[in-house]
């Protein structure tokens, strides 16, 4: 809607009428919307005026270009660059790939995590280094994902699996569909991460499964004629005391930034199916869920969901009160820790702990920049703040002004509502 | 109507470690947690067998470090006097460089204990923490990694906790025999005694050897330190390079919710933090 040109016929007339009497002010308002008109104009005394701001237009690449010659045209769109860059990603479509890179992505909370996103920069490289037969990337996705850019990961092809049988701990079911995958589809190249999210324990089963000595720790890979693959890798052993470079297998388990992530070319994320559904096995491990522990507990670096407070929590007994309903960490920036409301070692920022939390639920919170320092690594940060203006709020996925106490306490009785009803259901 | 008194046969693979610093042979420590694990269940267990199991070379480095195995046995096994298995380790013996997968599997078959407890990586050599995940394939057995504690075996089942990251617990259930594997989240070792490890026993059996000769023909360097990812600022123009350089927080990606009830604010971050999954149900 903003983006329509709207014409005013008799504003334009005022413009081009020096004796007007609200000429000047007419040519200010239009030279503030940007119009061609306003860089110069009489002023009241009949001294020329000029606004140096007004002057030039934004020039294709983004940058003010001011034409002396009076072949002036005219300005651009504010929002026009944003969409510039998204065009600047090259679609690349593989409609039969030579052969295939399958890539399991453990995907931290239904996303894709970095070190996913290194991995698949990985099977890229993989895929892409013959120009002439190129290959496709394949990712195995278990269960529900969230992620809406996997095309931009450098996906080709997705195989979803839904079943419930894969969800929690349980590698035999995503074992099985694995070993139908690589009877299916036989695939050059298997990479799975090497992290303790799941990753490695599967990669190792799959490796011992398929029969092939996978190569682990992963951290670097280069072309070599003479190997079998034609790659060659270099992997940590040894307690990450050694480097072993040996021959790329087909089964590797790669360390995070093994590879720079894909950032030039948008991929297809074609959904693909398995002609034979996996077989569904009966898993001799049962998992039983996960078990409540005390969130005081875990350490701030490594803690999930942190709740943190700032300079605008008044009310601390609601707020200790609202991270045990929530079972959220509990986090404070250096004002709380500095009038003695937290413990030190609750201090996050560069001087405290930089923490690594999923979400990050600050309150009361502006932050400096030393605290968004950090919490730089952190996934969703949800922000309460009285003050529309501040960083925080520039940095938060989801803000809400308002009082933080109030807010709390509403968040609060949701949580213990839920709860309850769940119970009675039960 | 308590349960008979269960009493379990369990394997510890143990393996010679290498200090961080030194580079000295020691006890390895996720070994020598995985051994604490086994000692801790024995004491809910009594009457339960623990025995040690190592294939590798035997030299003069090596045995004094699995010897630190055996005087972690000092205390709590002896006061119950059930530390019948503790007092050997039996040494399967192999050239250096020999594979150990077949030799273990092999003594395993034979004595089929109900658990078998290992560490998740070597310290030396490959260290590629496949161990467990081969020996479980070789003897069709159930492999759980990670662990962090057994909470009790009951009827040919064992009630496992296994840690996840971020300090989480998951708890499952596994039908014996099983492989579990220990990382840094299982409990700390308890110190090694001197005394009890020289009296200790090593009862060597030379087994046949196979040589892992892919792994000699790889090359192996002491590590280098990986390379510091750099931040790569694509930009056509030096406007776009500035900006990037210059960028304090980005801003106008997040929705801000301004003159709301309380209410629907809670809402929102309630509906955020489910999607999100963080809310414990």
């Amino acid at each position: 809607m903003s983006e329509m040109c709207r014409r005013d016929p008799r504003r334009e007339w005022i413009a081009r009428n020096r004796l007007h009497p609200e000429h000047s002010s007419v040519l200010a308002t239009l030279g503030s919307i940007g119009g061609e008109a306003a860089s110069e104009w009489p002023g009241p005394n009949g001294v020329l005026r000029r606004n140096p701001h007004g002057m030039g237009f934004i020039g294709p690449n983004g940058i003010k270009r001011i034409d002396r010659s009076g072949a002036q045209q005219g300005g651009q769109v504010p929002g026009r660059g944003r969409q510039a860059a998204l065009a600047t990603r090259r679609r690349v479509e593989i409609p039969e790939p030579a052969f295939l890179v399958v890539v399991v992505p453990e995907r931290v909370g239904g996303r894709l995590s970095s070190h996913d996103k290194d991995l698949l920069g990985l099977a890229r490289r993989l895929a892409d280094a013959d120009p002439e037969r190129p290959g496709a990337v394949l990712a195995v996705v278990f269960g529900e994902h969230k992620e809406e850019r996997l095309g931009e990961a450098g996906i080709d092809r997705l195989l979803h699996l839904r079943d419930d049988a894969y969800n929690g701990f349980a590698p035999e079911p995503r074992l099985a569909a694995l070993t139908a995958v690589e009877r299916e589809l036989a695939p050059r190249h298997w990479l799975l991460p090497d992290s303790p999210l799941g990753g490695a324990d599967l990669g190792r089963r799959l490796a011992v499964r398929l029969g092939e000595r996978p190569a682990t720790g992963v951290w670097q890979i280069e072309a070599d004629v003479e190997a079998p693959l034609g790659w060659r890798c270099t992997t940590r052993g040894a307690a990450e005391s050694l480097d072993i470079r040996r021959p790329l297998p087909r089964v590797a388990l790669a360390l995070a930034e093994c590879a720079e992530p894909v950032d030039e070319t948008r991929h297809a994320a074609e959904p693909l199916a398995l002609a034979i559904e996996p077989p569904v096995t009966l898993s001799r491990i049962e998992d039983l869920g996960q078990v409540a522990v005390d969130p005081a507990g875990v350490a701030l670096a490594e803690a999930e969901f942190i709740l943190s407070a700032g300079n605008g929590v008044k009310d601390w007994e609601g707020f200790h009160h609202a991270a045990r309903v929530l079972g959220a960490t509990e986090g404070a920036s250096r004002v709380a820790v500095d009038d003695g409301y937290m413990a030190r070692d609750r201090q996050v920022g560069a001087s405290g702990t930089w923490v690594t939390a999923r979400v990050y639920l600050a309150v009361g919170i502006s932050g400096a920049i030393q605290h968004l320092q950090g919490i730089q690594s952190c996934d969703k940060v949800v922000a309460i703040n009285l003050d529309p203006g501040c960083d925080m709020i520039k940095r938060a996925d989801l803000a809400v002004i308002g009082e933080a106490a109030e807010i709390l306490a509403a968040l609060v009785a949701k949580v213990e509502q839920q709860r309850g009803g769940q119970r009675d259901a039960a | 109507m308590r349960p008979e008194q269960q009493v379990i046969e369990m394997v510890v693979l143990v393996s010679v470690g290498r200090h961080p610093i030194t580079g000295r042979a020691r006890r390895s420590d996720q070994d020598a947690r995985g051994l604490e694990l086994a000692l801790g269940l024995e004491q809910q267990l009594p009457g339960s067998w623990i025995s040690l199991l190592h294939a590798g070379p035997r030299s003069e480095a090596s045995e004094s470090a699995l010897r630190g195995y055996l005087g972690m046995a000092a205390g709590a096994g002896m006061a119950s006097g059930a530390d019948q298995g503790l007092q050997s380790l039996m040494l399967l013996e192999q050239p250096e460089g020999a594979d150990a997968i077949s030799a273990l599997a092999e003594h395993l078959a034979e004595a089929m204990p109900q658990l078998v407890i290992t560490g998740t990586r070597a310290e030396r050599g490959e260290g590629s923490g496949l161990l467990p995940y081969a020996l479980a394939e070789r003897l069709g057995w159930p492999l759980v990694n990670g662990l962090a504690a057994v909470e009790k075996v009951e009827n040919g089942m064992a009630t496992l906790l296994q840690a996840l990251p971020r300090g989480q617990r998951r708890r499952l259930q596994v039908r014996l025999p099983a492989i579990i594997s220990v990382d840094a989240a299982a409990p700390a070792a308890r110190q090694s005694a001197f005394g009890p490890a020289r009296r200790g026993k090593l009862e060597a059996t030379p087994v046949a050897a196979e040589l892992d000769q892919e792994l000699t023909e790889w090359q192996m360097t002491p590590a280098r330190k990986r390379p510091k990812r750099l931040k790569i600022i694509k930009a056509a123009s030096a406007r776009d390079r500035f900006k990037a350089a210059a960028a304090k927080a980005e801003g106008g990606s997040g929705q801000v919710l301004e003159g709301v009830s309380s209410e629907q604010g809670a809402d929102a971050i309630f509906t955020l933090l489910n999607e999100e999954g963080v809310l414990r149900r």
